[in-house]
């Protein structure tokens, strides 16, 4: 079988659990749309387009608030800044024997559960593989934010709620299991979690949005770990995160 | 004149794209600068993790059944690392938890 193929095949397994996911979170972002009178086609779009969530619900405010086209863009910029941090980790984890134009379509499926499984791979990462998360993720999304859209009326309130944290649980099952073997990463999650905390109760700091948040402690977190702890070889190699 | 919904959708959407697309085409050789790489393999963990907690504690109906969910998912993915055994492992943790909750004290 062709490398291609085996590595797209292994993406579409690693997705299946993150459309299941995406369905659950989408279906509340269709009954948002809903409310700011898009349509299931408008809505269908929006997601197959954006593939963002926290991204699409400031989208939808937007639109309901009657948002300039500037500020809409502004908007999108820094509620997903942090993709422009995993889009500069994903350029150093691709292969580079691979075409040029691979990056611009990966770059696409650039959200933060295709980022985590991607960088989870071992050694360098195919592009097929992230086509293959691509391919059965993102159906999910579209599906979940239509539906909701149509159906959001009569899903179980309970279900939902439980559902919510299956995301959660996925960036969990990213970020533990290197934590076992290398102290310095555990510490360093353990710190985020700690920070995160702290700057979403602070009275000052509280007040940022969560894409605001998320990118500050990412770069200020990152670069004292990176100071204290600069990654020799060895490590790299191993979790090549 | 008010923002037609369609161009909007067209105007975030490229945003997105384009914060998506600019590292990742810009950064086209491999980076020897010992600071930016180590900083790029902390990324991941870092951004995760800021992005869980605390906002799983929220999430769900429950700050109680928001904690047993993070509990549980964490349990497991140091245990056993399942992508999907340690999310629907958390799914059915809150949903218990609701249930007790709901059962003992009629309110969440």
């Amino acid at each position: 079988m062709k490398e291609s193929k085996i590595w797209f095949i292994r993406g579409m397994k690693a997705g299946i659990p993150i459309g299941l996911g995406y369905f659950a979170v989408a279906f509340t972002l269709g009954i948002a749309a809903r409310g700011a009178g898009l349509t299931a086609l408008q809505s269908g779009f929006m997601s197959a387009a954006m593939l963002a969530s926290a991204g699409e619900f400031a989208a939808i405010n937007a639109i309901a608030s009657g948002a300039g086209y500037m500020e809409m863009a502004v908007t999108e910029l820094v509620v997903n800044l942090r993709y422009l941090l995993m889009s500069g980790a994903l350029s150093q984890k691709v292969r580079r024997d691979k075409p040029f134009i691979h990056r611009f379509l990966m770059a696409y499926g650039v959200t933060d559960e295709i980022f985590a499984v991607s960088m989870g791979v071992e050694g360098k990462l195919h592009p097929f593989y992230l086509y293959g998360a691509v391919s059965t993720a993102a159906p999910g999304w579209v599906a979940g934010t239509v539906m909701g859209v149509l159906l959001g009326m009569i899903m179980p309130h309970r279900v939902m709620s439980a559902m919510s944290v299956a995301l959660y649980g996925m960036f969990l099952a990213v970020v533990i299991p290197p934590s076992k073997s290398s102290k310095i990463i555990a510490g360093v999650v353990g710190i985020s979690m700690a920070a995160s905390a702290v700057f979403a109760y602070l009275p000052v700091a509280g007040a940022l949005s969560d894409g605001v948040r998320i990118i500050i402690l990412t770069v200020l977190v990152s670069g004292m770990a990176a100071l204290l702890f600069p990654v020799g070889g060895k490590e790299e190699k191993k979790n090549e995160a | 004149m008010k923002p037609d919904a369609n161009m909007s959708l067209l105007v975030m959407a490229a945003t997105i794209y384009l914060v998506r697309a600019l590292p990742l085409t810009l950064l086209r050789k491999e980076i020897n600068n010992s600071f930016i790489r180590s900083f790029l393999f902390y990324v991941p963990y870092v951004s995760l993790s800021v992005m869980t907690f605390p906002a799983i504690l929220s999430s769900t109906d429950s700050f109680w059944s928001g904690l047993s969910g993070f509990l549980v998912a964490a349990v497991i993915a140091w245990v056993d690392g399942n992508l999907f055994r340690v999310s629907i492992g958390a799914c059915l943790a809150v949903f218990l938890t609701e249930s007790i909750v709901l059962l003992f004290t009629g309110t969440l």
